[in-house]
Parts: C-alpha cells; structure tokens; sequence
C-alpha cells in the first residue's frame, strides 16, 4: 500500500475529511460577524444572543445528535438491568453450561452451544459468499461492460432488500430439497469426514441455515467491495497494463493489494449481519444444543434463532435469560463492528492525507 | 517481478503471439461436459447436477490446460480467473431466480380479495380462507409511527454532524452511527422489550406488561435512525458550499441557510435516504416478533393490545401446521416483497433525479 499515489479521484468520493474542511470555512464565516472580539466592524453588528433562534437550533440538532449515543448505552443498560435476575436465578455456569432450560423452576441454561451454533453457521456462511462476493465485484467494476455492470449492481441492490423473512421461507420449503438431496450425498460418500457424518435426518441442518445466511450477505460484502474496487486509482491500473501485465494480473498487483482494507472490512460487516441474523435461521434449522461440527443433520441453534423460538413460551426468568443471551450478542456484534469501521475509518484517514 | 520476467511466447520475434481460437472454449466446455457426464452416470455416484459441477470444474482444468500449451502460463492464468469470476455470477444469480421464481408461482395462490380484505380471526387450521389484513394495518401503522419520530430526529443528528459538529463529540456520533448500523434486529427487539414493554408500559397498564405496535415502532425507529442519519449525512455534505456562503454573504442566519437552502438542495437525496430505510424496516420480523406480540385480529389502536405485521404474518403462517397455512405465507411473503421493492425502485429512481452527485 506504501507505495499508492495521490488519490485524485477519490478525494471527492472520500469520506468527511474531504469535505468537512469546506463546511468548517463555512461555519467560520458564519460566525465571524457574530463575535465582537476585535474582529473590525464587529461591534456595529448584533451580539449573538444566548436565547434565540440559532442556539435553539444548535440545541436541538446537537441533542438528536446525542440520541445516538443514548440509545447504545440505553441497550447496554437495559439488557444488563433485565438479564441480572434471571442471571441470579441461573443454576448452572452461564458461558460454559450448553443446555436452555429457562424457566422460573430450577432454571439451568447457558449459551456454549448456542454461542458456537452463531459463530459456525456464520463462519460457514462467509466462507461460501465471500469469494462468490468478491467474483461478483470484481466482474462489477473491471470486467463486466458497463450496462451490465449497471443492471446487475441495480439487480444485487435489491437482492439487499429482500426482507429476511422471505429468505427463510424459500428455505424452508424451497431451497431445503436440493440441500437434503446434498447432504444425503455427501453422508453417503463422505460420512468419514466428521462434518457430514451420522445417520440423518438431514435437511434442517447448520449447512441449509448458512447457505441461507451466505445468500444474505452476499449482497453487502458484494456492494462495499465493488466500492473500493472501483476507486482504485486508473494510474495504477494503467501502469500495470502498460508493463505487459495481463487483466488478471493488474487485478493482482494493482486492484487487489489497493482493496485489502476495504474488503476486509466489508467482511466483518457481513460477518456482523450474520452472527445477528434471526428470522432466517430460525425458520431453517432444526434446533438442538449439542455442540457437534456435524452440519448436514437436523439441528443447530444460533443465539438470535434460540430467542426467536424460545421467546414464545418464556416467562420471566426465561425472558431474562433469552435477553442475557442478546447482550452476549450485543457485545459480539459490536466488537465485530467495532473493529470493522476502525479499518474503514484508518483507511479514510490515510486516503485524506494521500488526497 | 513476474511481470518484467520476458516471456517467449508472447514477446517472440512476430508481432502475432499465437492465441487460442475462439472455438477452443466451446470445445473444451462439450469435451469437459461428456467426460463428466460418463463418469458420474457410469459409475453411478450422482445426478445431473453433480454431471454440471463437475464438468465445470473439468472445463476449467481443461482450458486452463489449452490456453497453457498455446498462449503460454500468463495467458491461462488470465482466462481461467476470468472464467471464475464469470461464474461467480451465475452462481449468485441462480438464488435470485429461484426466490423470484417460487415467490411468484406461490404467491398467486392466495393473490385474491379475501385475502387482503379479512383477517385470520377464527380462522382455524382447516380453513382454507383468511387474510392478511390485520398484518397490513400492522405494517403500515408501525413503519409510519417509526418514520414519524425517525425521520426529525436522524436528519437534525445529520445536520449537527455535517453543520455544527466538531471535535470529539461528533466524531464520536459519528462512529457510533456507523457502529449502530450493525445492531442484530434482534437486539433492538430486546431493548424495547427491556425498556418499553417490561418497565415503562406496566405504568400505563395496571402493572402489566402490554405488547403493542408502538413498542414494535419504537424498535424499528432504533433500526432506521442510524441508516437516516448516515444517508442524509452523506447528502448534505455534498451541497456546496457556495450556496452556504452566499446566504451568509446576504445576511441570513445560519440555522435559516440550513432550513431554507441546504435541506431543500439536499432533499431528493434524503427522501431516498428514508425511503430504503423504510423498506427495510418494513422487512423486520425480529423485533416486531418480541415486542408486538402478534394476534390474528384487526387492531387499529397501535397503542393498545397486540398487533401484527406482515412480516410476522409469514413468519407464523410458515411454521404453522395447517395445510392451508403455507399458500398464505408465500402471498403475504410476495405483498412483503412488492411493498418493499416498490419503496426501494422508487427510491432509486429519485435518487437519479437527485443533481446531487460526488
């Protein structure tokens, strides 16, 4: 990356830095006149005035600026005030038991296996779309003609807005036939591989759930990808055609290296997504807490699919203990967020000081 | 490196290099595909999708082997990534279809007016009858209460961050706007549950706690204000500023300057801000799950006792058990999808009218 010039092109596609500078000359101008501080001229304009229209404003735009920061630590706050005494009541060891028996009777559950179930199913799922994802933007920004490119980034955006529900359902009843008919194939042949072993019945499995989940995030691992790809600097591109270098390889030396952090950070978004994904998932899998790397027989449970189910017939030690279960989830995905917008946010910087 | 390395092929002496005729890939592709074809139904191991996977793969080993013996390594590498890359597309193309397909043929099962015009009150598991008008009185209801504290209060957060923020404050809002839009829906159902349903409504409620549709409203609101605020952010930084200094120049305040100039250049590409936001809270069953309780009667009152929404419609009809139940599903899911793909085109529609651009 060292080695990246100015990036003109980017510099208005760029981030906030590229442009708060102008609404900061701005804002000085604004206030300028407004400031009697020696400024000439300034004592013959009005005073600012402490209770008018302008600090109103400011106020109430700065206030549900805050909302933002409100409501996260709202979440915090309330799902650890409302999990404590289903916490207090929990029989067993909250992270290390793999069993859900929440209830106000003896209640034993923690959230081993279903933590695993999560991280499996979304792993799985980003290993399938991810380089589909990244095929797909890579034929979007340098291969495809561009009408194409157009159509079928128009076509992957609304792929984006299919509600979750949707997806869930065609997996249930649609998609779960040629993945049992998989499954049963791969038992028969590969049963010696611990991960398509045992004796069915297959179909509800962890593979049906990821290769739903995998469809799901295909779309924002694909869009942000084809973004950075796309800002690659033409200088770079041209410079590695004019040495001799065939399409594939000014993809290699050039786009790719460029992309890293953005794709990178494209895919702990979509890992985010995953490890949150609820609907979906809890209408596919089958629903068991045994912790095994068998995918393809019925079971699996996620966090987000476990509250699903379980919200039903939960009472209040149940609901407690299914809302500890999403604060796990809370924490996870905002680690994973976390992580993924300071890789987006490093790379804006070093971008802005190239600009 | 390998770049500079000279390759005999493609620098030798001529100006023409040999190339691969352009019948080779066609020939390549029927060879792979009768090869596997034999030796998946010969020996028995599969169907024909096994035939396709394989031949494919044969196909790519194959190419690449030709385009090796003709145009030398570079060149084969070239075509076969290539290859791959074009089917990657196929491949996400092919779920695509499949759902557009299933949805449509499904859906027009129950497309009729019985079913956008009754409820599923009394209906039983043998009744082939039922709508889903409740879930839509659900969905609008919620989705427009969301919007309506959603949209103020994510483009003033947006105005701060774009005309007043500075320092570490705004830097802060705006990590976590970024961070925020990544919260599970899930989650958000949670918190609503934690904070609306079980402490503040049993204060209105005798001590009970009451599910309704605002609760689900408030949960797509936390879902929506983040999206809101970083698409409407991202409009109006990209107002010049010019217009900004021309108002000043004459006099007119700021926050005037904002009201009146900024927003209405930036609108269009707000309004398509809000609008995909919409869409997707549209979509959520999660939170609407958790907070609103869901009921199979009309209930107009989102305030007050359960609701539904069309998401959660399809959601329970799915994993009901009636014979009937699955029809129902499958045309709430293809309503779900109109509605949401209808606010999604046109959002991106506006968005092209929008003079707006980077």
């Amino acid at each position: 990356m060292g080695d990246t010039p100015p990036r003109s092109v980017d510099a208005s596609a760029g981030g906030p830095g590229a442009h708060s500078t102008r609404a900061a000359g701005a804002a000085a101008s604004s206030d300028g006149p407004t400031d009697n501080n020696g400024r000439g001229g300034g004592s013959s304009l009005p005073r600012a005035k402490a209770f008018g229209a302008e600090p109103a404003f400011r106020g109430l735009t700065q206030a549900s600026g805050i909302m933002v920061l409100v409501i996260i630590v709202a979440i915090a706050v309330f799902l650890i005030s409302e999990a404590i005494p289903a916490l207090r009541a929990n029989q067993e060891n909250f992270f290390t038991f793999n069993e859900w028996h929440a209830q106000s009777s003896d209640p034993r559950f923690g959230i081993a296996a279903i933590v695993f179930g999560t991280v499996l199913s979304a792993v799985i799922a980003l290993v399938v779309a991810v380089p589909i994802a990244l095929g797909i933007a890579l034929f979007l920004s340098h291969y495809a003609h561009r009408r194409i490119a157009t159509w079928l980034g128009f076509v992957i955006d609304l792929l984006a807005a299919v509600p979750s529900v949707v997806f869930g359902l065609w997996g249930r009843s649609v998609f779960i036939e040629p993945v049992r008919d998989f499954s049963v194939w791969l038992n028969h042949y590969f049963s010696w591989i611990p991960l398509f072993g045992g004796n069915g019945p297959f179909g509800n499995s962890i593979l049906l759930g990821s290769l739903v989940l995998a469809i799901m995030v295909l779309p924002i691992v694909t869009s942000l990808s084809r973004e950075v790809f796309m800002q690659t600097p033409k200088q770079n591109e041209e410079a590695a055609l004019a040495l001799g270098a065939t399409k594939w390889e000014m993809v290699r030396t050039a786009v790719l290296p460029y992309g890293r952090p953005g794709v990178i950070a494209a895919v702990m978004l979509g890992l985010g997504r995953a490890l949150g994904e609820t609907i979906a998932l809890a209408m596919t899998l089958g629903s068991s807490f045994i912790i095994t790397a068998n995918v393809i027989q019925n079971g699996g449970v996620t966090i987000a699919s476990n509250i699903a189910n379980g919200f039903g017939e939960a009472d209040d030690i149940g609901r407690g203990a299914l809302i500890a279960s999403g604060l796990v989830l809370f924490t996870i995905t905002l680690v994973v967020n976390m992580i993924a917008r300071v890789i987006i946010y490093r790379r804006r910087e070093f971008t802005d000081v190239a600009a | 490196m390998t770049l500079l390395a000279p390759e005999q092929d493609v620098t030798a002496g001529s100006l023409h290099t040999k190339r691969l005729p352009a019948w080779a890939a066609l020939a390549t592709a029927v060879v792979a595909l009768a090869l596997s074809a034999a030796l998946v139904l010969g020996t028995g191991i599969g169907n024909w999708v096994l035939v396709v996977v394989l031949g494919a793969v044969l196909y790519l080993i194959g190419f690449w082997l030709a385009a090796n013996a003709v145009e030398g390594p570079r060149s084969a590498r070239n075509r076969t990534w290539s290859a791959l890359i074009h089917s990657a597309c196929v491949l996400a193309i092919l779920p695509l279809a499949s759902v557009t397909w299933t949805l449509i043929s499904n859906g027009i099962n129950r497309l009729d007016g019985n079913f956008f015009l009754t409820s599923m009150n009394n209906i039983g598991a043998r009744d082939a009858n039922g709508g889903a008008y409740h879930a839509i009185v659900g969905t609008l209801e919620q989705v427009g209460i969301a919007a309506l504290i959603t949209i103020p209060l994510g483009v003033l957060g947006a105005i701060y961050l774009v005309e007043y923020g500075r320092g570490k404050l705004s830097l802060a809002i705006r990590f976590f706007v970024d961070v925020m839009t990544g919260i599970p829906s899930i989650v958000a159902g949670l918190f609503v549950l934690a904070f609306w349903v079980l402490i503040v409504s049993p204060l209105f409620n005798n001590g009970q706690p009451q599910y309704s549709g605002f609760a689900a409203a408030l949960a797509l609101s936390v879902l929506m204000l983040p999206t809101i605020v970083r698409s409407t952010e991202e409009m109006l930084r990209l107002v010049p500023a010019p217009l900004r200094e021309g108002a000043y120049a004459l006099g007119v305040p700021k926050w005037k300057t904002i009201l009146r100039i900024v927003i209405p250049t930036a609108l269009p590409g707000i309004v398509t801000g809000i609008m995909l936001s919409i869409a997707r809270a549209a979509g959520e069953t999660a939170p609407v799950l958790l907070v609103a309780g869901g009921t199979a009667a009309i209930n107009f009152n989102p305030f007050e006792n359960n609701q539904s929404s069309l998401s959660l419609f399809v959601f329970s009809q799915a994993t009901d058990s009636s014979r009937f139940s699955p029809d129902r599903a499958w045309t709430a899911a293809l309503t779900l999808v109109a509605l949401v793909l209808i606010l999604t085109i046109a959002a991106k529609l506006l968005a092209r009218r929008n003079r707006l651009t980077r």
